[in-house]
This record gives structure tokens, sequence and C-alpha cells, in this order.
């Protein structure tokens, strides 16, 4: 039978994929974007293996809250995307520098 | 090897790979499409794990929605990807290092020594009439009303936010004010000039 661990495995190595793809892809921000949900895609596993194997629904309330969040998050970081192309015309990370951080 | 552990490594395997090609692909719309291939192969390992409600939502809503959102934002912009690309081979040793770290600090935690079948036996599945969606929405609506209507409030602020940025009036375009349009009187319309009347000369 397929067991807990074995879920969990696959959750770390997909949040260990996305932590490679933030270092890789840093000067592209809609990659970057794609690298957050990929790590919430993980942790959503890891909610939804334990919900099964504990058999409590509370995780995949969890997950629910988790998706509606997600999605919020993307449309108004694509939305700050668009907005800053615009004024910008890049989206490469290094050019964005107006606020001399 | 059971049907449901061969599922399982075929849903894994595959979600694992459209994800190293997610980070990986030199065009962003490749990215996108391959992250699309994940999210679906997630919704089956979902599946698997008897969260049906939620393996539809993900294929409808995520799918359906916020990655069809990524694929227009990324069409419609005009990048040069050579030049986000540059610094990527430097990047990747140290890259590759850190997720090796933490992918193996991780499955030493989470391995099978802590969470094996021994620990946590497989549950006994549920039965044919079980009905997720059911089960979900009595937990939601019950102990987790509170949550929930924030949960609405929040997409309600992300709707005004995503409007309110990207929203802009262009100077220069010809429109019309329709409230300008039913407050006009006649006095506005026509002026009547009182002027004395031409000599013929």
């Amino acid at each position: 039978m397929i067991a807990l661990s074995d879920y969990l495995v696959v959750g770390a190595v997909l949040f260990a994929i996305a932590v490679a793809g933030v270092f890789i892809n840093r000067k592209n921000v809609i990659v970057l974007l794609m690298c957050i949900e990929l790590m919430l895609l993980a942790v959503n596993i890891n909610f939804v293996a334990f919900s099964h194997f504990l058999g409590d629904t509370a995780g995949q309330v969890f997950v629910f809250f988790i998706l509606t969040v997600a999605a919020a998050e993307a449309a108004i970081g694509l939305a700050i995307l668009v907005v800053l192309f615009r004024s910008r015309g890049t989206i490469n990370v290094d050019d964005l520098d107006v606020l001399k951080g | 090897m059971s049907f449901e552990k061969f599922l399982f490594y075929v849903f894994a395997g595959m979600t694992i790979f459209a994800a190293a090609m997610v980070v990986t692909r030199r065009n962003p719309v490749h990215s996108v499409l391959f992250l699309v291939l994940a999210f679906f192969n997630a919704a089956g390992l979902w599946m698997l794990a008897e969260a049906e409600f939620l393996a539809i939502v993900l294929v409808l809503v995520y799918v359906g929605a916020v990655m069809v959102l990524f694929l227009f934002v990324v069409m419609m912009l005009d990048i040069n990807i050579e030049e986000l690309r540059a610094g990527f081979t430097n990047y990747l040793p140290i890259g590759l290092l850190v997720a090796v770290a933490m992918m193996v600090e991780m499955i030493m935690v989470v391995g099978p020594r802590y969470f094996g079948p021994a620990l946590y036996p497989a549950p006994t599945p549920q039965p044919a009439d079980y009905n997720n969606t059911r089960e979900l929405g009595m937990a939601l609506f019950t102990d987790h009303l509170y949550a929930f209507e924030i949960a609405a409030v929040i997409l309600l602020v992300a709707i005004i936010a995503a409007i309110g940025l990207t929203m802009r009036r262009r100077t220069g375009t010809r429109y019309q004010e329709p409230s300008k349009q039913v407050r006009v009187k006649a006095a506005d319309r026509i002026r009547l000039v009182k002027m004395p009347s031409e000599e013929k000369g």
C-alpha cells in the first residue's frame, strides 16, 4: 500500500525543486511566481496526505483556504507584474531598483 | 506491486518531472504548460488520497483559471528571454546545492523511519457511497465558517486590488461621459447673440 512517507517525500522533493527554481531563475519574475505556486502545491500535498492518514477533514479544509489565498496572490501578483511592465518595460529583477533598497 | 501503488508512482514521477521542467525551461510559455502538467498529476495524487473534491477544484480553479491567467500574462508581455536567462548557469551550482541539502534534510525527517507504514498504517478505504464533498462541506460550514467568510473577503479584496492596479484612463482618447450628457441643458447648446443689423452700403 501507499505509505504516508511516500506522499511526504514527494512533497519534499517538489518543494526542493521549487527552491532551486527560485535560485536559478532569479531574474524572471514570472518564473519566480510559478516557483511559489509549486511550493504551495508541495505544502498542499502534505496537508492532503496527513488528512487522509489521520482521518481528519481539517487538513482538506486548510488546503481549500490555501488554494483561495494562492489564487488571490496570483491575481494580484500578475496585476503588479503587468503594471510594472507597463511603466518600466522590463520584468528583470535587476532593473527594478527605483526604491533604491 | 498493487495497481494503486503503480498509479502513485506514475503520478508522483510525472509531477516531479514536470516541476523540474518548470524551473529549467528557457521559454516561460513552456514553463506554464509544464506547471499545468504538474497540477494535473498532483490532482491525481490527491484523488488517490481520497480528496476527490480538492482534486477537481485543483483542476478547475487552478488549471482552468489561475494557469490561464499566467498564460495570458506571459504571452502578453514582450520580454527578452535571453536577458532574463543571463546568469542561469552562475546560480545553478548554489541552487542545486541548497535544493539537494534541503531535500536530504527533509527526507531524513519525513522518510519511512518516522512516517512509514508501520507507524501510520493505511486507513481502510471509504465505502463506495462516501461523499467527500459532503464531508468537506460539513466541516467548512460549521467549524470553519468564520474562516470561510474571511476567505470570501480576501477574494473580494483581490478582485478590487487587481482591477484597481491595472485599470488606467488613457489621455487623449475620446470617450463619452453619460452623466454630462444627461445633465446638459438647452442653454448649454445654443448661444443667442444680439448684434446690430448690418447697413446695406
